[in-house]
């Protein structure tokens, strides 16, 4: 038996009885599931107590927009890693885009957090039960989410927060040199 | 009235004849004060610059302070984000005057490769700047050479034209070339989803 048996086999045992979507298919090497949102956090509880998949490396998204498939347009992507068994898994959600949402793994991984904020900030996906979903990079009133495949790469007013700051600076400066202050 | 004693210990003790300006500059060149804003991996050049191999004290610009309250020259090293754009034009107007500003490698130029939303296309955008330094990352011995081209630039400053005329003006230099940044205007109609299918994207010769 290959370690990718011993994998899925693994896998297989953990999920049982669990309406999951569908079933684990190997792709570029790496086992993958396809699972719906409402089952999403049960399948990753599921792996992390019982199949021993107790590290979460990684959380992102991908928009599927102008893709062959582009309905749902988002796929959330969770990939696992044992560390006991030394393999991984990876776990894919599509979400659609008028209610991109989908349950926050943190609960878990508290480890996710940033990675799921991160996810939120570039493609607008929102984690629910996520205990401080702010943007991670950008701006906090940056208002796009730049990694979308409709978000212009050169960005839609890239100076606009710099210069309502230039504004307030300026004022402040004038203000301080009418009062007579030293600036 | 001097008397004669007085003169011939004049002539004893020396003296000599300048422009005022001549002089101020003479020392502000000499002794420039660096701030070095390491933004990415020029900052990691910069400290070679500063270190003993390149050694900026030959020029006497090695005295690199991390408060801008204590510094007169601006290197702006590495690529600057529209994020921290406010950031760096704090640390300019902390700085006294006068206060010089080298751009050092492509991005903080004109943004370099980095055509992107998150970059700003050119630190001239935000602030007055004085020499730029290409290269991505310049060598050391560049940037040295823009501090040189830069002790040229003060040389013909006159500080005291500035001191007796325009006293106390705010310094806003550069500050309007915001209206040419290139990708402020940016409003993409249409989407290039497909760039490669036929048909989908003319390319510029069959416009």
């Amino acid at each position: 038996m290959t370690s990718a048996e011993q994998t899925a086999e693994r896998v297989h045992a953990a999920l049982a009885n669990l309406a999951a979507g569908d079933g684990p298919a190997p792709r570029d090497g790496t086992l993958t599931l396809e699972v719906s949102r409402g089952s999403l956090h049960a399948v990753l509880e599921r792996l992390k107590e019982q199949a021993g998949f107790e590290t979460i490396t990684m959380v992102t998204c991908v928009d599927h927009l102008g893709g062959r498939r582009s309905e749902p347009r988002f796929e959330v992507v969770h990939q696992l890693l044992s560390i006991e068994h030394r393999d991984r898994v990876r776990v894919k959600t599509r979400v659609a885009s008028d209610d991109a949402s989908v349950p926050t793994c943190t609960d878990l991984w508290p480890g996710a957090s940033f990675m799921e904020r991160e996810a939120y900030d570039m493609f607008g996906v929102t984690f629910e039960g996520h205990p401080n979903l702010a943007r991670l990079l950008m701006p906090e009133e940056y208002g796009h989410h730049p990694l979308r495949k409709d978000f212009p790469h050169q960005g839609i007013e890239p100076d606009r927060l710099y210069k309502e700051w230039d504004r307030e600076r300026r004022a402040r400066a004038a203000r301080e040199q009418a009062g007579g202050s030293v600036r | 009235m001097g008397s004669l004693k007085e003169k011939h210990e004049a002539q004893e003790s020396g003296f000599f004849a300048t422009r005022v300006d001549a002089l101020v500059n003479w020392g502000r060149k000499n002794s420039l004060w660096p701030m070095p804003l390491g933004l990415s991996c020029c900052g990691i050049e910069l400290m070679a610059m500063i270190g003993p191999k390149f050694d900026i004290s030959r020029f006497g610009a090695e005295a690199a302070r991390f408060s801008p309250r204590q510094c007169d020259l601006l290197i702006v090293a590495g690529t600057l984000t529209w994020k921290m754009a406010q950031a760096c034009r704090t640390i300019y107007d902390q700085m006294p005057e006068p206060k010089w500003v080298i751009a050092m490698g492509v991005c903080s130029s004109t943004g370099g490769m980095y055509d992107s939303y998150a970059v700003v296309q050119g630190v001239d955008s935000i602030l007055p700047v004085d020499v730029y330094v290409p290269g991505c990352p310049p060598r050391p011995d560049a940037v040295i050479d823009a501090l040189l081209k830069l002790q040229k630039k003060i040389e013909r400053e006159s500080p005291l034209h500035r001191l007796l005329h325009e006293p106390g003006t705010p310094d806003e230099r550069g500050t309007g070339s915001l209206l040419r940044q290139p990708n402020a205007a940016v409003v993409r109609n249409e989407l290039d989803l497909h760039p490669h299918a036929p048909g989908a994207r003319r390319t510029a010769s069959e416009r």
